[in-house]
């Protein structure tokens, strides 16, 4: 049911697309949460540059966290009559009226990053990362670095009951479940924090018979892992060799100690959700193909050997 | 003391001790059916107190009260209220964010099938309120109304509620003549309704014009109770101020005090909305009394005189030099001193040991970064300690835990710790028991002797009478009168204060 | 003199045991806790991680207690601190050298005490409502410094304040002990404690005895200021980086609760620098515990507050009389009791 009204709306949009214009000069609103995070930054900037490119003419709005900014900014990109709206989302509900707005105007919309609790005809699709995905990719790495010798893991959460963490948590066991050789041994939260990441690593290393019973740690976040990586230092151990380090995000600082060699992997979350989303915008005004409900973005596995200097210089300029 | 018929209030020898003072001492009380009783005295003279163990709010520590021929004991304000006492205070203590049905009904509002009726409780109120010629609308929230129109809701919902006795505790402190004359129109009404009414006040002109009879309290003990009508005014006030304890004593010093030499010399010194600009001149050796009754400027003649409050007007010079008194700070470095007359607020430091107290002003006028060394502070407090003899267990107890007087004694230390040369003394003697009573007298006569210049306020006349060369009388915020050399009697006293027209604050 | 060091003792007694005894709790539940050993120079075991790692709270309660003792309360150390390090981030990677950046940095600590002790003391705004304002603005004022990312430095002589260490101990130990018994001596040796704690029982009657109280209070809140200012310094060295969005935060009610476990009470008055130290380091052996301990992180929270909320029954005012009950030796009875006649 649900699928049919999808379909038949998106028939409306796509003759109203196609008659309109080439996709050569769009008009796109972009409904931003704020810059609460550098991630947020860098995606704010990756979606300015993916508009450049493109020759897209891009509308930003900045909605300082706050959801009536947003709907405001919405309502403001149909009446100029926009070619479609990015909206990240700063919260999932109260969206189905100011959606329905711009379903009337015929304008499509794609959200980023974040879902909203809305039918899922009101909106295009959805650009955003897959948490558990996330999680399975950084213990699949580690499995296939130890290579069935035994190894202790210790796990940096993050701030306790934060969907993230539920999330990357889960992902990772998923990953390790069936691999005997691989045992979570400790498991403490650090609070998405670099500062807690190095206070609760400093203690596992006491725990652990000065770290070393502990083989890898696993960290949700990148700046947990820069932390920890701190302390194992300061314990006179070498990270990266003696603990292999994995984490998530794939945030400058952690391509510096990759190529410091004191840290092995981190999976991707790529502030790059516009580019997906544009691309999903161009095919459908040019044959009027509908993309899916949900558009993964992909969790990057980045390694020692993928040159990490390199993409240090390539991400630091993106405002993390 | 048998209770009367014609009685519908009776105490008898009611006793009630804080630590440390003797807040009531047998005191015994009266009210008929259908009379207006005033209840006078001076600040601290135990009226509150009195009030408080009729209505239960404190235990009384002895004595009996009987209600309608029944004793009674009554442990809260409620159980007093609901045996037929009912009291309104100056501060209406009904909740401004209800409406004036709801203030009225408050906790026993009529129900309906268990939920509160409205309907009912408004018709209820108004009709109320009808009794007390109040046509108001009883459904807008009691805030929308002055003042006088809250006091009488509050004085409708006191005699609902209790019907025999009505404490109005200041009830006229913030109203107009005209409110004043609608509430004392519904006080009468209430008088014919045969309820026996307390009154307290300051205002004298009011106890004449509605008051049967007035009982007076001085210092916590029963003055006596008369018949309005056969008490003149000037004899009120020597109530009061306790006359009945003088023996004439014409100014002790007054002859030396003339013959010195003018050490402090304040021309045209005051401050607006405090005190009118006065001249004060104070010789070395000399003791100044200040008189007047609650409210006439006393305390804040002492304020400037010290910079608490910083002076708008005039000169204070010492010895031909200006002097900058400007801050507390300022008066101390120009060697004064001030014991305020609210001891627990203005006085002590209650945490700190009787050490401490006695050695902060000395520490404060020499600078943190030069402390006096705890050597030296024991020192300090065993002298003065020994020579004002302060009672305490020893010199580390927190001063909070000694009694009035020596609580007292211990701020006169902290000042005579810094050696000053112009002492104030606010009602040095309040509230303490009468042997640290003589013994501060003594003290202030033996600094008067070493040279020190005192001013000293008191309301207790033969005091000052006994201390003072020269008595200054104020009113209204303005020193009208002062009396020297012979003319320093409490008599004379009592007629500067009482030679007022229109309206005196009592 | 004995005798006001044996006063020194018995107040600070109950901090002491309480820190024993969680220390002793702790080594139950994880036997090597109380191992030492030098390693690279340093000392290095779970002890030296509890002094360590409760730096900043331990120098926060310095200051607090200060503050708190004049009767006020100053909420916004931990943006002070958020502030404090996103300007040494800042100065320390625009060129500027390592003294230059501490000066500034300290400026700015002292500084923001001056805006809340004028607000307090001038304008005599309620030191709770006063002192939020700077709560709720200087984490968006620390966010404005670094742009709101982690403002990463390499600066080797502002990381040794975070990380090194001298005579063996790491450097934000060696700090915080040296500053607290700096202002523990200050305040005790000349009469600033003194008039501190009469300012803070009944700030009138200190007015009117000659005390400059407004003064005082101002510098009772500049001094907090200082003191967030260096924990803010070492918060970022330890991670070589400003994270204004979590750097100090919630650390003001860490700073509070150690002060009340030192036992100075909210009320204002006598006050202890050095219990405030024991309850500080009260608060961090909790945290060390429970991290060691390898409980799951949703039972932190928890263990916390039934410790806390123990060691606070234990020093309210109703089980302290039943302990001197119990305890109060028979003879010294005798003695006082003869005294006092």
């Amino acid at each position: 049911m649900k699928f049919r009204t999808a379909l038949a709306s998106a028939t409306i949009l796509a003759a109203s697309m196609v008659g309109a214009a080439s996709a050569a000069d769009l008009t796109v609103g972009f409904s931003q949460i704020g810059s609460e995070s550098g991630w947020r930054a860098a995606e704010t900037t990756l979606t300015k540059q993916q508009a450049e490119q493109r020759g897209i003419d891009l509308k930003f709005a900045d909605a300082q966290q706050k959801q009536e900014n947003q709907i405001k900014a919405l309502r403001s990109f149909i009446a100029q009559g926009v070619d479609a709206i990015l909206v990240a989302p700063v919260v999932a509900t109260g969206w189905d009226e100011v959606l329905q707005e711009a379903r009337d105007a015929e304008i499509p919309v794609i959200l980023l990053d974040r879902t909203v609790d809305a039918p899922e005809d009101l909106y295009m699709t959805a650009v955003t990362s897959d948490l558990v995905h996330e999680g399975k990719v950084a213990g699949q790495w580690l499995a296939d670095t130890v290579a069935g010798k035994p190894c202790n893991v210790v796990e940096l959460q993050g701030t306790t009951g934060s969907s993230p963490a539920i999330d990357r948590k889960k992902g990772f066991e998923e990953a390790l479940a069936g691999k005997d050789n691989l045992k979570i041994i400790r498991s403490q939260t650090g609070d998405f924090t670099r500062t807690k990441g190095k206070e609760v690593m400093e203690s596992f290393l006491k725990a652990e018979d000065g770290g070393k019973n502990i083989c890898a740690l696993y960290a949700h976040n990148d700046d947990m892992a820069v932390g920890a990586i701190q302390a194992i230092k300061e314990a006179g151990l070498k990270p990266g060799t003696d603990i292999l380090v994995v984490s998530i995000d794939a945030v400058p600082d952690i391509f510096q100690a990759m190529a410091a060699g004191e840290a092995n992997a981190t999976v991707e979350l790529t502030p790059n959700m516009a580019g997906p989303a544009f691309d999903a915008l161009e095919a459908f005004r040019k044959d009027g193909k509908l993309p899916p409900k949900w558009i993964q973005t992909e969790s990057k596995l980045y390694t020692q050997a993928d040159d990490p200097a390199k993409v240090y210089e390539e991400k630091k300029g993106l405002g993390y | 003391m048998q209770p009367d018929s014609s009685h519908v209030l009776s105490a008898t020898g009611i006793d009630k001790i804080f630590p440390g003072a003797r807040a009531l001492n047998r005191v015994d009380f009266s009210l008929h059916r259908g009379e207006v009783h005033a209840l006078l005295g001076e600040n601290g003279a135990g009226k509150s107190t009195l009030v408080k163990c009729l209505t239960g709010a404190y235990a009384r520590d002895g004595g009996r009260i009987v209600l309608d021929g029944a004793d009674i004991d009554p442990q809260s304000t409620l159980e007093a209220q609901n045996l037929g006492i009912g009291t309104v205070y100056q501060e209406v203590n009904l909740l401004a964010n209800l409406t004036v049905a709801e203030n009225l009904f408050l906790g026993r509002q009529p129900r309906r099938f268990g939920l509160v009726s409205a309907r009912k409780m408004n018709r209820r109120a108004k009709a109320l309120l009808a009794e007390y010629d109040l046509d108001i609308d009883v459904t807008a929230g009691l805030a929308a109304y002055s003042v006088a129109v809250q006091q009488v809701v509050a004085i409708a919902r006191a005699v609902d509620l209790s019907g025999k006795v009505l404490i109005l505790d200041e009830p006229t402190a913030s109203l107009d003549a005209h409110e004043v004359a609608m509430l004392f129109r519904i006080v009468r009404r209430l008088r014919e309704r045969g309820l026996g009414i307390v009154f307290i006040t300051h205002f004298l002109e009011q106890v004449y014009e509605i008051s049967d009879r007035i009982t007076v309290l001085r210092n916590g003990g029963l003055v006596g109770t008369r018949a309005t009508a056969d008490l003149p005014r000037r004899e009120l006030i020597a109530m009061m101020l306790g006359r009945e304890l003088v023996q004439e004593v014409a100014g002790g010093h007054g002859a030396r005090g003339e013959a010195g030499d003018v050490r402090f010399r304040f021309r045209g010194f005051g401050r607006k909305g405090h005190i009118q600009p006065f001249d004060l001149d104070i010789c070395a050796g000399e003791v100044v009394g200040i008189a007047g009754l609650l409210g006439s400027g006393r305390t804040e003649t002492a304020e400037i005189l010290f910079g608490a409050e910083r002076a708008d007007s005039g000169t204070a010079q010492a010895d031909g030099r200006a002097l900058d008194l400007s801050s507390p700070r300022a008066a101390i470095r120009e060697k004064f001193g001030f014991c305020p007359e609210d001891r627990k607020v203005d006085g002590i430091v209650g945490d700190l040991s009787v050490r401490e107290n006695i050695a902060l002003a000395l520490q404060a006028r020499r600078g943190w970064a030069r402390p006096i060394s705890r050597g030296e502070q024991d020192q300090l407090a065993d002298r003065y300690i020994k020579a004002l003899d302060i009672r305490t267990s020893d010199r580390e107890k927190p001063i909070r835990l000694l009694s009035g007087g020596n609580q007292q004694k211990a701020i006169l230390a902290r000042w005579l710790a810094t050696n000053p040369d112009f002492l104030i003394l606010d009602e040095p003697t309040r509230g303490i028991d009468v042997g640290a009573h003589a013994e501060i007298i003594r003290l202030i006569e033996s600094l008067c002797e070493k040279g020190m210049s005192l001013i000293v306020i008191s309301s207790e006349l033969e005091e000052l009478v006994a201390y003072s060369s020269r008595v200054i009388v104020l009113r209204d915020r303005a020193h009208v009168a002062e009396l020297t050399g012979s003319a320093v009697t409490t008599d004379g006293i009592v007629e500067a204060i009482a030679a007022s027209a229109g309206r005196v604050e009592a | 003199m004995t005798s006001a060091l044996k006063a020194y003792a018995v107040r600070l007694l109950p901090q002491a045991a309480a820190l024993a005894v969680i220390l002793v709790m702790v080594s139950l539940a994880f036997p090597g806790f109380f191992r030492l050993e030098m390693q690279n120079g340093r000392l290095y075991g779970s002890l030296v991680d509890i002094l360590n790692r409760g730096a900043p709270v331990a120098l926060l309660a310095i200051g607090m207690t200060v503050v708190i003792a004049t009767k006020g309360i100053d909420l916004s150390v931990g943006a002070v601190m958020a502030i404090c390090g996103a300007v040494a981030a800042a100065c320390i990677t625009s060129g500027h050298g390592l003294a230059t950046t501490l000066l500034i940095t300290l400026a700015t600590g002292i500084l923001c005490g001056l805006w809340n002790g004028i607000l307090v003391a001038v304008l005599d705004i309620q030191p709770i409502i006063a002192t939020l304002v700077l709560m709720v603005a200087g984490r968006g004022i620390a966010q404005l410094v670094t742009e709101g990312a982690i403002l990463t430095f390499n600066d080797p002589g502002l990381i040794f304040i975070g990380s090194g260490a001298l005579l063996g101990l790491p450097m934000p130990v060696v700090i915080w002990l040296a500053f607290g018994i700096a202002v523990a001596l200050l305040v005790r040796r000349t009469a600033l404690g003194m008039l501190i704690e009469a300012l803070g029982v009944n700030r009138r009657a200190a007015t009117l005895s000659g005390v400059s109280t407004g003064v005082l209070l101002i510098a009772a809140y500049m001094l907090s200021g200082l003191c967030a200012a260096i924990a803010g310094i070492i918060a970022a060295a330890d991670i070589r980086g400003a994270d204004a969005n979590n750097a100090g935060l919630w650390l003001e009610l860490d700073a509070i609760l150690a002060v009340v476990v030192g036992g100075t009470s909210l009320l204002g008055g006598r006050f202890s620098i050095a219990a405030s130290l024991i309850g500080a380091l009260i608060i961090q052996s909790i945290n060390t515990g429970i991290l060691l301990s390898g409980f799951p992180p949703e039972f932190n929270l928890i263990i916390k507050a039934a410790i806390i909320v123990m060691i606070l029954i234990i020093q309210s005012p109703r089980a302290q009389s039943a302990f001197a009950f119990l305890s109060r030796p028979r003879a010294e009875d005798g003695k006082t009791e003869q005294e006092a006649k």
